[in-house]
């Protein structure tokens, strides 16, 4: 049934997900966990982008930044103005850490839109470590910071008594649906985009919509641009009001 | 003819399951609509709501992405 060919016209015969295929660098063995595959291979390159840009671009310090370090420069003062807003002034020490996890996503997401390349986010294997990681630390950290206090982010003294009890049990239902949720969007949103590009690529076979397919396959690439940088966004943003909620789970 | 009977009801929950994708299209044109109109009333006060905005996008959409992810693992995974 997965195996199902599309294609009616007789060319250009594939599977939507074909594309999220993990396969060995070298040969074609048993996939190992330290076997080299193309989601290590992108990941890496995604890696090298971010040491050029930030690294090798922001080498100078100029006074006057050069194109690249302004770039750098950008990025840094957009997300640590988010950390600082959300979390507040406390939260900005954990910055390093979110930076991380934003300009990684980010430029997987983005070498992921580069034709025959491979998006690693779109493999819920790879979201759930950020998400789970972010979901563990924050929880952690929680303990850590407010001791026995940090239950009183279930625990809604605010609210009457009687009801207590459920709004506890529906909170710490959502608390461990976070993770879940966290990286299933990133995974879901980035591996639904390509798929659908996927599809209308197969439509392109047939001669009387090809045109039509490829206007569309024009347009929702845009839409994966935009898609792209908003996931990277939305799971940066949702890791500072985790990390807000464990630094003041009060209110 | 099993077989058959068995795939059909994959088939048929995947699009049951792509109903949720509808459902959360709603609830995220709710939550923009509502933040533009918002913003037009007091536009000065937009700016510093759009964090709050693209939370909301994300919750309303990860539903959506849910039920997404069952209609997919009812076509390509079970069975």
């Amino acid at each position: 049934m997965a195996t199902e060919e599309h294609g009616e016209g007789g060319g250009l015969v594939f599977h939507p997900l074909d594309q999220f295929k993990i396969s060995p660098l070298f040969g074609d063995g048993p996939i190992a966990w330290y076997t080299p595959t193309n989601v290590t291979l992108w990941m890496g390159i995604a890696v090298l982008a971010v040491i050029a840009l930030f690294v090798l671009g922001t080498r100078g310090r100029e006074i006057i930044p050069s194109r690249v370090q302004s770039v750098a420069e950008m990025m840094y003062g957009f997300i640590y103005k988010m950390v600082e807003d959300v979390t507040g002034h406390d939260g900005a020490k954990y910055f390093p850490y979110i930076f991380t996890l934003f300009v990684f996503i980010l430029f997987t997401n983005y070498l992921g839109l580069l034709p025959m390349s491979f998006t690693p986010t779109s493999h819920i294997a790879v979201t759930a470590v950020l998400g789970f990681g972010v979901f563990i630390a924050v929880t952690l950290l929680g303990f850590y910071k407010n001791g026995a206090h940090f239950l009183g982010l279930f625990w809604m003294t605010d609210a009457p008594l009687i009801l207590r009890p459920v709004i506890a049990l529906i909170e710490v239902i959502s608390y461990f649906v976070r993770p879940v949720s966290h990286s299933i969007r990133l995974a879901g949103n980035i591996m639904a985009g390509h798929a659908v590009i996927k599809v209308f690529a197969g439509f392109a076979v047939i001669a009387a919509i090809a045109p039509v397919s490829i206007a569309a396959i024009v347009a929702i690439y845009g839409l994966e641009v935009l898609v792209a940088g908003i996931q990277a966004y939305v799971f940066t943003i949702l890791t500072c009001v985790y990390l807000k909620d464990a630094l003041h789970p009060g209110h | 003819m099993e077989g058959d009977i068995a795939q059909m009801g994959q088939f048929i929950g995947a699009g049951l399951a792509a109903i949720g994708s509808g459902a959360a299209a709603i609830g995220v044109g709710h939550v923009a609509g509502n933040f533009l109109a918002g913003a037009l009333r007091n536009p000065s006060a937009a700016g510093s709501q759009t964090a709050t905005l693209f939370i909301g996008l994300a919750f309303a959409e990860a539903l959506g992405i849910f039920s997404f992810l069952v209609a997919l693992l009812l076509m390509f995974a079970v069975g």
